[in-house]
């Protein structure tokens, strides 16, 4: 039997793939890397492209990654997958954006924290709910 | 039978109303079966990558990244708050502010200014009304949100975490403990909890690519993130749970309610046929 190697990929989002492998190929920062079991413990940055799992057969599974890590132990692969597209000027920008649609939807309300307000309601809330708790066990519902 | 039509047309309303929310219920629990399976995909990527973090914090002791750092003076704390979009859920985002209200109380008390950001609508609402410094903020994000969608709101706060505004952010949300329980806590994000340093029983190390702390520093926003995200869709699944929850009351109350109007619908029927009898039997003693 051929030497196989566990590979997982999974993102944030969710398990993508798990499964052995003889061989498993991915595009690292600096360049292509194919893994072959009891391959050096590695860890690198991915860059936008395929990672290819080939199983015993000898096929070839193509998963398509955005980015992301590739960790390499003797006996395992992972593959920790970004689902979305990272760049430091896009996180910018969606930092940004983030950051202008607070302002927008705050505008004109006040930075200091009323306290005293907050509470007040919240109370109300929590009161309220408790009476219809209360109405509910007299009913017997 | 004035009173009668009245009490009828009552009933029917309320049977319609009861229609709404006993579908409310099958729509949040389906929807809450989908939220937990999520919650639970989502599980084996941060502690997958926080083995890693632990890795590499102890292969490169030398090395500390600014978000692993110990413990700096706290005067400022960042707060992500994370709540649900859509109401209708009992007490779910109220108990969560009030949990807030109380952890800000607190730290007021110990001199600690907070500043937020906000996910989900109902925490913009909340400071909306009652102001505070809202950094930024992410809403609508729907039933199945994306990471995309958090990465600007949790910068900002690793920013002004870096820029040493903040001195430790934490995030806000529920705690799906099972359908009936959902806990509000506040969980520690940054400097980061948990990867302590385990005994290695002997020394290896990654071939990093291109060096250790680039590939440190990518993987911590991930982390981060991710937990973020973790706890997005966490109280996703609460927030189905408790509008279930919510909506299985109401269903259940409107039937009482049309139960007790049925009775006094048939109370004032059967009163007017007596009247209508008495009427007819003291009409032909008059005759």
């Amino acid at each position: 039997m051929a030497m196989t190697i566990h590979v997982d990929i999974v993102s944030a989002e969710g398990a993508i793939h798990s499964g052995t492998a003889t061989m498993v190929y991915a595009t690292a920062e600096m360049g292509e890397v194919g893994i072959a079991p009891r391959h050096t413990a590695f860890i690198s940055r991915l860059r936008p492209g395929d990672v290819r799992v080939q199983n015993e057969q000898g096929e070839q599974e193509h998963f398509y990654v955005s980015g992301g890590m590739l960790e390499v132990q003797p006996s395992v692969v992972t593959v920790l997958a970004d689902t979305a597209i990272r760049a430091h000027d896009l996180d910018e920008a969606a930092a940004i954006e983030a950051k202008r649609s607070a302002e927008e939807a705050l505008a004109g309300h006040t930075a200091e924290f009323e306290y005293a307000k907050a509470q007040a309601e919240l109370a109300e809330a929590v009161a309220q709910l408790r009476t219809i708790e209360k109405l509910r066990k007299l009913r017997g519902g | 039978m004035a009173g009668a039509k009245e009490i009828r047309t009552k009933i029917a309303s309320i049977k319609s109303t009861q229609k709404i929310t006993k579908a409310m219920q099958m729509v949040a629990a389906s929807k809450m079966r989908k939220a937990q399976d999520r919650m639970s995909a989502s599980r084996p990527y941060a502690e997958k990558m926080l083995q890693v973090i632990s890795h590499l914090a102890n292969a490169t002791p030398e090395y500390r990244h600014s978000f692993m750092a110990v413990e700096r003076q706290r005067k400022r704390i960042g707060y992500i708050v994370v709540s649900s979009d859509r109401g209708l859920c009992g007490g779910l985002n109220s108990n969560l502010f009030r949990r807030l209200l109380a952890e800000i109380k607190e730290k007021r008390a110990a001199g600690i200014e907070p500043i937020f950001c906000t996910i989900g609508s109902k925490a913009l609402g909340f400071f909306k009304r009652f102001g505070g410094d809202v950094k930024a903020q992410a809403t609508q994000l729907g039933d199945k949100p994306h990471i995309e969608d958090l990465i600007g709101t949790v910068k900002v706060m690793l920013d002004a975490f870096e820029a040493g505004e903040i001195d430790a952010i934490y995030v806000a949300s529920n705690e799906f403990v099972n359908t009936m329980t959902q806990r509000p806590v506040i969980r520690q994000l940054v400097p980061i909890v948990g990867g302590k340093r385990d005994n290695m029983p002997y020394h290896w190390d990654y071939i990093y690519e291109p060096d250790a702390h680039t590939v440190l520093d990518a993987l911590l926003t991930r982390y981060i993130e991710s937990l973020v995200y973790q706890a997005v869709v966490e109280n996703g699944a609460c927030e189905q749970s408790a509008r279930m929850v919510a909506m299985k009351a109401a269903s259940d109350n409107a039937g009482n309610l049309i139960g007790e109007l049925q009775l006094v619908y048939n109370k004032a029927r059967q009163a007017a046929i007596t009247q209508e009898l008495s009427e007819i039997v003291s009409g032909a003693a008059a005759v």
